[in-house]
């Protein structure tokens, strides 16, 4: 659509933009105080330069977690992308049928997190829950507040049983646009199953699956709540993610300089994730335009 | 003739079994979904008793007791009541202020639009953990800790953005025409605005409003961290009672599922819209 040039409507925006200021803007400024002082307490703060960020750079700890993040966002990625895309090809088109699976499947989607977590930590107890207790008679060991693995692989099957449905649903709207000629035509040319999936509805699912893949990457790399309330970052520091150990460092051990260093870090990610998200958005607003 | 009804035949019983893949599929995948979920209904309606002592796939004493105790007694349903509070008056306010700020990011282009707008984006995607503890400064230097006001005003952090984007995806897709028409016709912005644009784009500010709702509902660490006990949330609740000794399953599961409910209830009506809103308005 054709804009018109108006700088009056920056008065419609000024609203968003005070409130969001008041709600982002103070709040990381705090953060980049406390990330270049130290101080001795009573409130007096003097510059401490860049160690903090070396302190940092230096640390096990923050690296650890780093490294386990990356590993969890990329096993996330790894099942949840072709998982929903083969659901969403398996989905019912239309009718009755199309609204009954769309139903249930949004149903974890709108699962508050924590609940989530409770969810599984039920689930996945010895001696009160299904899959737990079924795995137990048949002889598997596992106990995800001991076990390294029981935790990471408890952890991971919730969140794909968490987020799965969102990959598919957006996989699925992408499906829905492409118009029946373009199936006639592959039926035409007795196109093969794999080749009407790679030539037809893989390039045309291009746009919502990169949508897909980069929300996925943001919401597991800032996951925090579903892993906490089930294992609590344990057993020692295994599903110990970012986000719970910058929640440990500030609120817990109220190390503010490192905390603070540790978000500015974490905040630069993020923003090089939203410069790519909000190109792509772009970019398909383009070709559709 | 006879060949073209094997054909025929063949090929029905071919299409009958892709069905049936589709539908075998769907099953083990949504059996896969509900499974957990069952199994939290499941504990809810058992009493403790039972629960520890015995193991069934259904519950042999069914008992409402659980969800008694949540409805009866205040430190349970004020959790409820402080959320739902909260939830409110965020969905409000970023609703009422996403609106005009979205019509000018759908209809103009002005100094920096494009970087304010990159820039919502950012705060969408910005975890919370960062803002934890520098919000908790904030509000408390404020005197506003442990109010449902600094619950709601930290939660605009990311639902302002959303609710722009979401409503702008919206916005986008009305004709201008309508606007110069209705400026033709001697209507003034804000009546325009408010008697013929947002009727128009009612559907997309129903879809902001919810997952509004919803985001602000399923968001713990921040609601958490800004109340201790005035406006605890129903999270914090839940959090508290499983790290105390002596746990009650059957509660638990019973909060846990009466938390599902304001998802479900309107789950129908948003179905077509749950992949539109999670993507900001873009699918």
């Amino acid at each position: 659509m054709e804009k018109t040039v108006n700088q009056k409507a920056w008065f419609l925006v000024l609203p968003v933009l005070l409130l969001v200021a008041f709600s982002a803007v103070i709040p990381l400024m705090t953060v980049v105080n406390y990330a270049f002082q130290d101080t001795f307490g009573n409130n007096v703060f003097f510059w401490a330069g860049l160690s903090w960020f070396e302190e940092l750079i230096e640390s096990d700890r923050m690296w650890a977690a780093l490294g386990r993040q990356a590993i969890f966002s990329a096993i996330i990625l790894a099942i949840e992308i072709p998982l929903g895309i083969f659901v969403a090809l398996n989905m019912p088109k239309k009718g009755f049928w199309a609204s009954f699976c769309l139903v249930l499947m949004s149903l974890p989607l709108l699962i508050p997190w924590n609940v989530v977590g409770t969810i599984w930590q039920i689930f996945g107890r010895v001696d009160i829950g299904l899959l737990g207790y079924t795995l137990d008679k048949l002889g598997i060991s596992y106990n995800y507040t001991q076990d390294f693995y029981a935790a990471w692989i408890t952890v991971i099957v919730m969140d794909v049983w968490h987020w799965t449905s969102l990959v598919a649903l957006l996989a699925y709207a992408g499906l829905q646009s492409i118009p029946d000629a373009y199936y006639q035509a592959a039926k035409i040319d007795q196109a093969s199953r794999w080749n009407v999936f790679r030539y037809i509805e893989l390039p045309k699912m291009a746009g919502v699956l990169m949508i897909a893949i980069l929300l996925r990457f943001m919401d597991s790399f800032m996951i925090y709540t579903e892993p906490f309330v089930v294992t609590g970052g344990g057993p020692g520091n295994a599903t110990t993610f970012l986000s719970i150990d910058l929640v440990k460092m500030a609120l817990g051990q109220f190390d503010l300089g490192p905390a603070a260093a540790f978000s500015l870090m974490y905040f630069l990610v993020i923003l090089l994730i939203s410069w790519v998200f909000y190109t792509v958005m772009t970019n398909l607003d383009k070709r559709e335009g | 003739m006879a060949d073209m009804t094997v054909n025929q035949s063949a090929a029905r019983s071919k299409a009958a079994v892709k069905v049936n893949t589709r539908a075998i599929v769907m099953g083990i995948y949504l059996l896969f979904l509900l499974l957990p979920i069952y199994w939290l209904i499941n504990m809810s309606l058992k009493t403790n008793t039972e629960i520890l002592s015995s193991f069934s796939l259904w519950p042999r004493d069914l008992t409402f007791q659980n969800y008694a105790t949540i409805l009866t007694d205040p430190s349970w349903y004020m959790g409820y009541v402080n959320s739902l509070i909260y939830v409110v008056m965020n969905t409000v306010i970023s609703i009422v202020v996403a609106l005009p700020a979205a019509y000018a990011f759908s209809r103009y282009s002005f100094m920096g639009d494009k970087h304010l707008f990159f820039w919502l984006l950012t705060n969408r995607m910005a975890p919370p953990a960062v803002f934890a503890l520098p919000f908790f400064q904030l509000y408390s230097s404020v005197g506003l800790f442990d109010t449902h006001i600094a619950v709601a005003l930290a939660h605009c952090l990311f639902n302002v953005p959303l609710a722009v984007w979401i409503l702008e995806g919206f916005m986008r897709g009305v004709p201008k025409e309508i606007d110069e028409t209705a400026y033709i016709d001697g209507y003034s912005f804000g009546r325009f605005f408010i008697k013929i644009f947002t009727p128009l784009i009612a559907s997309g500010v129903g879809v902001a409003a919810f997952f509004c709702f919803m985001f602000s509902w399923v968001e713990l660490l921040l609601s958490r961290t800004l109340t201790s006990v005035e406006a605890k949330p129903i999270a914090a609740t839940m959090t508290r009672t499983v790290s105390a000794s002596g746990m009650d399953w059957g509660v638990l599961a019973a909060a846990g599922v009466l938390t599902i409910v304001p998802g479900a209830l309107v789950i129908y009506f948003v179905r077509n819209y749950i992949a539109k809103g999670f993507a900001l308005g873009r699918v």
